[in-house]
């Protein structure tokens, strides 16, 4: 079967990105920049994102830009805060004697359109301030709240999945 | 790190466990008890990591992480088999 | 240095200690899975990157379980959120909204 030129340079890309991540795993493993140890995991990511790269090929992955890169540093670093801001928020939900929760389960909308995006969206929701991803259904996220402020989906699709989104649209664009 | 500081770590860590064990035990669905695993399988993983610094064996290390590779796959299972409702 | 990282691994035993707390303590299982994902993530990233910050020989080793903790994390206990609403766990008293019904009634028109 013959491929298009787009196919396969997004199989081309697959096959980088795998490559990459799966030397930096080896190297984390062996601890190790000793020539052998680093041939044999240069020949081991090799054989495996050849056969493998194929199977990744419905997550979407971007191609990689500067820009992309710049917003990914700060995606991670807001992420970061809002993860140490749910711990202090939840630590202190816990520790009160009244327990000062008023749980529901709430639905918002998202932009986003691969799946990849999806993905890294409801687990960072799963780990910021309150909100945990039941279910995912196409465009439609379902939360749980454990503080609900709004139950209009608008509202809440901005108080929830905003401050995420607009980093992963530019970096999924 | 001195010797004191780490008894108290992982005594801190040994209650911890046992409050989900205890929730284990008296969780009124099984969902709860699959809570109360997946806690306790995350903190049994920083654990052994925190023995191995201890007993200064390295290989505590790959024990961690096979352990929770092992624990996500199982949860995993856990969850498909609870969403079929046999 | 070593202070410091007996220190982040102090931090992150506490909030480990709060996640578990959560889990014994919060009514249903909703809520302990908040309590159970967002504080044990938190905290066992911390011990560990704690522990790679005292031992820099393991500092690698160390950071890739705790990456692998915290991607796995969130997904393991979404799939048990899944199956307890699935298989039809109620929401608790306190709660005060529940749209549920929206998305199946979304899900029936796709």
């Amino acid at each position: 079967m013959a491929k298009t030129a787009p196919e396969a340079s997004h199989q081309r890309r697959n096959f980088f990105y795998l490559f990459f991540i799966l030397l930096i795993i080896w190297l984390a493993l062996t601890s190790s920049f000793h020539w052998q140890e680093f041939s044999v995991g240069i020949l081991l990511s090799l054989i495996l994102s050849l056969i493998l790269s194929k199977n990744y090929l419905k997550l979407g992955l971007p191609p990689i830009s500067l820009k992309r890169i710049a917003f990914s540093i700060a995606f991670t670093i807001v992420l970061f805060i809002e993860i140490v801001k749910a711990n202090l928020d939840v630590a202190y939900r816990v520790i009160h004697p009244k327990m000062p929760i008023k749980p529901g389960i709430v639905v918002i909308k998202t932009t986003l359109k691969q799946d990849i995006a999806k993905m890294i969206l409801a687990n960072s929701i799963t780990l910021t301030p309150g909100t945990f991803t039941l279910d995912i259904l196409g465009d439609t996220l379902l939360i749980h709240w454990i503080n609900v402020q709004s139950e209009n989906m608008d509202e809440a699709t901005k108080i929830i999945g905003e401050r995420f989104e607009k980093y992963l649209r530019v970096i999924f664009s | 790190m001195s010797q004191t500081i780490a008894v108290v770590f992982l005594a801190i860590m040994a209650i911890g466990i046992f409050l989900c064990l205890l929730r284990m035990l008296r969780g009124p669905t099984a969902p709860d008890r699959a809570v109360a695993v997946d806690t306790m399988t995350t903190t049994v993983v920083a654990l052994l990591v925190l023995l191995g610094f201890v007993f200064k064996r390295y290989v505590y290390l790959d024990v961690a992480l096979v352990y929770s590779l092992l624990a996500f796959v199982g949860l995993v299972a856990i969850a498909r088999f609870l969403e079929r409702g046999i | 240095m070593d202070v410091f990282g007996v220190a982040i691994t102090g931090v992150g035993i506490i909030f480990l200690f709060l996640g578990n707390f959560g889990v014994l303590r919060l009514p249903d299982v909703y809520n302990r899975i908040q309590a159970g994902t967002k504080c044990t993530t938190l905290g066992a990233f911390l011990t560990i990157v704690g522990v790679g910050i005292m031992e820099p020989a393991w500092l690698w080793k160390a950071l890739l379980i705790a990456l692998f903790v915290l991607v796995t994390n969130p997904i393991s206990s979404h799939a048990i959120a899944r199956a307890s609403r699935k298989s039809g766990v109620s929401l608790c008293d306190r709660s005060v909204v529940d749209k549920t019904k929206d998305f199946e009634e979304f899900r029936e028109k796709t």
